[in-house]
């Protein structure tokens, strides 16, 4: 019951992280209890369909169907958090002083929950596969193992919840006018890190094998398989021997996504400015 | 017999790298479980799971995380090595599933 509880929360971490960064992120913006239920419940809907078809998704591409498909998605959510961070540019501000008015309600970021729950759907879909996988084959080989391991697993699935919990309310302690920059920050992040992520899945099968040797090596203080490696993996995409093509990946990713960000914001401060004179 | 055990297993476990390796994965345990690589080429392992559970083919050495359903086959591509030992397992049944590949 131990090892399955492990498994599925490591399983979990992420989509747990990832959601708490987007209620934070949506913090005060009416419909975001919906927008991430939604996100999480097709999430849950899309891997399932990915657990049942996974022998067939991964006999497509000459047998690379499955690094195909999650690099796919895994671009989807890079594409959907950029766009979100892009659009905060031009209205964070605003978001901000609505929300420090007290009792009101950001009205102005609903625009962007759309992008945010299809966030959450990837982030759910691509670890949840394999979460349906493993409990699904426990289950059906019954017994009483089989019920403690279920068990362990839902109880990974709670330990997921917990750490969205632990990371949204970690956030909420930034002060109102601060908060959007920061989880703006984080986004840029998170989006770089999958971006890196992508590409070592492509590289995986058998495209863009440039650049493919490992710049450095980090693995004497942090190791992948370790939770912290985890936790760092997901938040700022975090790799124990990262080669050339992830770190050009990461790095094209933040660049693009700042360069946005900025060319954006400079209308919209000048436009504030004009407001003020 | 248990010469016998021990001559099956010099010829059953060094697989080598001359076109796609195959691999099974049967009672979560891999066969063979050492593969031997020729070190700075790419090669490629078929691994077949005969069990009837999913399992994970991960390794962080390797940088390899695949899903393989019961009864279904992977083609699991493995960059070119460096001379070294890069273990891994399957992340679902990790006691038992345990392996390594040794780039030479």
């Amino acid at each position: 019951m131990i090892s399955a509880l492990i498994i599925v929360f490591r399983e979990v971490i992420e989509a747990g992280l990832i959601v708490g960064i987007v209620l934070a992120a949506t913090t005060g913006v009416p419909g975001r209890e919906r927008a991430v239920t939604i996100g999480v419940l097709a999430g849950v809907l899309g891997a399932c369909l990915v657990a049942g078809f996974a022998g067939e998704l991964a006999n497509l591409f000459q047998g690379s169907g499955q690094e195909f498909f999650n690099a796919t998605i895994l671009l989807l959510a890079v594409a959907m958090l950029t766009w979100h961070n892009v659009w905060m540019a031009s209205h964070g501000r605003e978001m901000a002083r609505e929300l420090k008015a007290a009792g009101h309600q950001v009205r102005t970021g609903e625009r962007t929950l759309t992008a945010l729950s299809i966030v959450v759907g990837v982030a759910v879909l691509r670890e949840g596969s394999e979460v349906v996988l493993f409990l699904y084959g426990i289950a059906a080989q019954g017994g009483t193992t089989a019920a403690g391991m279920v068990a362990g697993g839902g109880l990974g699935l709670a330990g997921g919840a917990v750490i969205s919990a632990l990371m949204y309310f970690g956030l909420l302690k930034v002060p109102a006018g601060k908060l959007f920059q920061v989880t703006s920050g984080l986004i840029t992040l998170l989006a770089a890190g999958m971006a890196a992520q992508a590409v070592l899945l492509l590289q995986n099968g058998g495209l863009l094998e440039y650049f493919t040797s490992t710049v450095w090596d980090t693995s004497w203080l942090i190791r992948d398989d370790s939770i912290t490696g985890k936790l760092l993996h997901t938040l700022i995409g975090y790799s124990e021997a990262p080669n050339g093509a992830q770190l050009i990946a990461y790095g094209a990713t933040v660049a693009m996504i700042l360069i946005l960000m900025r060319l954006v914001n400079a209308p919209a401060a000048k436009q504030a400015k004009a407001k003020h004179a | 017999m248990k010469r016998l055990a021990f001559a099956l297993t010099l010829i059953a476990t060094p697989a080598f790298a001359d076109g796609p390796i195959e691999v099974h994965l049967k009672n979560h345990k891999f066969s063979p479980s050492v593969i031997k690589v020729k070190a700075n080429k790419p090669s490629m392992i078929i691994l077949y799971n005969d069990d009837d559970m999913a399992d994970e083919f991960d390794s962080s050495s390797l940088k390899i995380e695949r899903v393989v359903p019961g009864h279904a086959k992977a083609n699991i591509r493995i960059r070119a090595l460096a001379p070294g030992k890069y273990p891994f397992m399957g992340e679902f049944f990790s006691k038992t599933a345990q392996g390594v590949v040794i780039a030479e």
